[in-house]
């Protein structure tokens, strides 16, 4: 008993360690050469490209750095975000690409979320007719490229008649060539305080749902939500707003001539590649929003009959938490795709950051900063969306005891 | 009275109301009751849908055929368009594609020679219905695909055997887009397996590399890589050597088909039991006979379906060399529709270059589902 304590051999977790013999035959030596190996070669082109790239460069007196993105950028923009001119640096231009980028991102996750959740039950729908609709569509939507698609719709919102002729479907809304105008209102001080209320109010919901969570843990009674809910997403807002005088001046787009005036604008490139992507990417996450209610055995629904819930209730109550666990980690790669497929703005000539680093790179003939950029911007946001959805799978996964 | 009560039926009580017959179970109408009407809602969905659909099939046939106009005089050359320009918006100008579909298939391919596309095309259709069938499934295929790709580029550039010679930059149409989809996934699916053993090798180096490879090109979108291609590429070489367009907008595909593909070989790799690889290394193979003999045939055989569906998600992203001025098949038909006097007909020659991916797709995405259904016949009971 006490020698297996001292014993040698023993000391020190694994198989004893053996000296390293200087043979093939020895594995450890083998894959110490092998490396060297690879880890040599690929040192070797990649210094044979940087070593061209330098001479090229010279020759070809290409300036290198980012010191271009100081300088005016003398090119213009169709719809931005923030203040933007033409005579603003690369830098604010780039900028306004970014933020281009992620707007038509997160809208199109936003809805492509909805729709592709809507798909994917209808497919499971027990109407027919319903859920073969839905089929039909998974499987066209996802046979053709996403580029046809864009193209196509684009052409279809230039075929539109001029702002003269424009449709317009409801009071207020015009479709026209020039894209599609909506009406809105003068915005003031008093609507970002609204807005603000909402956003707190949002918080206290959640806070007050965890609160009457812990209570029904505590004596088993399920407590209604809702109700304190729209009063603080909507009562409070509103409160707000009728404090500051409940200013509303509606700004109702009109024909002036030959365009419009007032109103909000959707541009047809903003709204044809939002169309394109949100249609695209709902037939796949359709998939995989079916896949994951399959992945529930049958037995939960039967429990839940059994019970006497009803079929939306259990879907919400009892299916959807156990199916998340399965949908969420490619619905993330979903919302990568979609997030990478928007550079594809770039052929229906939406001003996303692709299409202004390739402006700039033309125009400044800095070709490997400008692609050095876009990379950067996509890796960045791919990488916030992974670790956002890892945090979210690792917060719902199953606690396995 | 007693004997009749005993012998069969009891009579109903006097007085009873007739029951209903029960309602059907079987049958057309019961499975119209059951899975289109079987409560009000479910009844307001299919009347509802049922309206839709025939209002917009009768309104897509009136517009693709009943006021379609299929073809226009030609005049010195020039198309005259002005009948198609009288129906547009109520009926399709097919005009543009009869008039254009050599174009919109075979680019600028010399006109006389259009043959030699055309074939090469039957050639890579052939070529994969043989790599489907599992009859097929050894080493016979490597000698077919070398023979087969051979010949095509022996159609496509010619220069000997009395066929003229075409240089590159006229090719154009299907052929590209065939050519793109089928070398880039010749040579990306050797270069996965590598990299997909490499990132679950337990050298170190190594393994950083192939991850560092598969999450770079994964992150980034394909048109950042083609862009590279296309502007980046040429600073890398030495001056004086240059490769041409399409060979460096293959090699992009290439690189980040095998990134995407090495994350699927990954997966039947990490689904394989680990016994498997104790009991090979237990019978002494080295790693390269255990890989190729006992690991890869299971591995890959696991994740058939999921290989397919990118094959099928390469074969779609193949257009997207149109950004970088590539003559495939989308570019083509968006260039023949720049002419003039075809202007404003883009929707007919989208919604047949569509037609025509659709067909590709769907036979690639059928196949995977009875390929899926034939490999899991032994786990269904």
């Amino acid at each position: 008993m006490s020698s297996s304590a001292t014993d040698p051999r023993l000391a020190g977790a694994g198989p004893p360690k053996r000296p390293l013999r200087l043979s093939w035959s020895d594995e450890r030596v083998r894959g110490i050469v092998w490396q060297v190996l690879v880890v040599g070669i690929v040192l070797f082109i990649g210094w044979w490209l940087w070593s061209n790239t330098v001479h090229n460069l010279e020759v070809r007196r290409i300036a290198t750095g980012f010191g271009f993105l100081d300088r005016e950028a003398g090119l213009p923009i169709g719809e931005s975000l923030i203040p933007y001119e033409p005579t603003d640096t690369y830098l604010t231009a780039l900028t306004v690409g970014v933020l281009n980028t992620l707007k038509v991102a997160i809208i199109g996750i936003v809805l492509a979320t909805i729709l592709g959740t809507v798909v994917g039950i209808a497919r499971l729908s027990k109407n027919w007719l319903l859920s073969k609709i839905a089929g039909f569509y998974v499987e066209v939507i996802r046979d053709l490229p996403l580029l046809l698609q864009l193209l196509f719709w684009y052409t279809i919102l230039q075929a539109l008649p001029g702002p003269r002729q424009a449709i317009n479907p409801i009071e207020g809304v015009f479709l026209s060539n020039r894209g599609m105008k909506l009406p809105f209102i003068e915005w003031t001080a008093a609507h970002w305080w609204a807005l603000l209320a909402m956003v707190a109010g949002i918080g206290l919901t959640v806070l007050y749902a965890r609160v009457m969570r812990a209570r029904q843990y505590a004596d088993g009674q399920p407590r209604k939500v809702w109700p304190a809910a729209i009063a603080l997403i909507l009562g409070l807002p509103l409160a707000v707003w009728a404090a500051f005088g409940a200013p509303f001046t509606p700004d109702i787009p009109a024909l002036r001539g030959f365009n419009f005036r007032g109103g909000i604008t959707v541009s047809p490139e903003f709204f044809a590649l939002l169309i394109g992507l949100v249609t695209y990417t709902a037939g796949f996450i359709a998939e995989v929003v079916r896949a994951g209610i399959l992945s529930v055995s049958q037995g939960q629904w039967e429990a839940a009959e059994a019970l006497g819930m009803r079929r939306g209730e259990i879907l919400r109550k009892i299916v959807m938490p156990q199916a998340l666990r399965v949908i969420i980690p490619p619905l993330t790669s979903n919302y990568l795709n979609l997030t990478k497929n928007s550079s594809l703005a770039v052929a229906i000539g939406y001003q996303d950051i692709v299409s202004i680093a390739n402006t700039t790179l033309n125009q400044t003939g800095q070709a490997i900063e400008g692609i050095a950029i876009i990379m950067l911007v996509y890796l960045t946001i791919s990488l916030s969306i992974s670790l956002f959805m890892n945090w979210y799978n690792s917060k719902i996964a199953l606690v396995e005891r | 009275m007693s004997d009749i009560a005993a012998g069969g039926v009891p009579a109903p009580a006097p007085g009873a109301a007739s029951r209903r017959a029960p309602i059907i179970t079987t049958g057309p109408v019961a499975w119209v009751r059951a899975n289109l009407f079987n409560n009000w809602l479910s009844t307001a969905v299919t009347l509802l849908l049922a309206y839709l659909i025939v209002r917009w099939t009768l309104g897509f046939i009136d517009w693709a055929f009943v006021n379609a106009v299929w073809s226009v005089p030609i005049v010195n050359g020039q198309a005259q368009t002005a009948a198609c320009r009288e129906i547009k918006g109520v009926g399709a100008c097919w005009a543009v594609v009869t008039e254009k579909h050599r174009f919109i298939l075979f680019g600028t391919y010399p006109f006389d020679e259009h043959w030699r596309p055309a074939l090469v095309c039957l050639l890579f259709v052939a070529l994969y219905v043989v790599s489907a069938m599992r009859r097929f499934w050894s080493w016979v295929l490597v000698p077919i695909w070398i023979g087969t790709l051979t010949l095509i580029g022996v159609l496509m550039w010619g220069g000997i055997l009395g066929l003229t010679y075409v240089p590159q930059e006229r090719w154009g149409g299907l052929p590209i887009t065939l050519i793109l989809a089928t070398f880039g996934l010749a040579f990306a699916f050797p270069l996965a397996v590598l990299v997909a053993l490499g990132r679950r090798s337990r050298l170190p180096a190594i393994k950083m590399l192939c991850i560092l490879y598969v999450e770079l090109i994964r992150g980034v979108p394909l048109i950042s890589l083609l862009f590279m291609a296309s502007v980046m590429f040429p600073l890398f070489l030495p001056e004086g050597m240059n490769i041409d367009k399409l060979l460096r907008a293959q090699v992009a595909m290439i690189l980040f088909a095998a990134a995407y593909l090495a994350e699927v070989v990954r997966g039947g790799l990490q689904a394989l039991p680990k016994g498997q690889y104790e009991a090979a290394d237990a019978l002494g193979l080295s790693y390269w006979q255990k890989t190729g003999f006992i690991i890869l045939p299971q591995a890959l055989r696991l994740v058939i379906p999921p290989l397919v569906n990118t094959f099928i998600g390469f074969f779609k992203d193949t257009s997207l060399v149109l950004i970088i001025g590539i003559f495939d098949l989308l570019t083509a038909g968006k260039t023949a529709i720049v002419e003039p006097a075809w202007q404003g007909f883009g929707v007919e020659v989208y919604v047949t270059i569509g037609v025509i991916y659709l067909v590709f797709c769907f036979a690639m995405s059928k196949y995977s589902q009875d390929l899926e259904r034939d490999l899991n016949a032994h786990r269904r009971r």
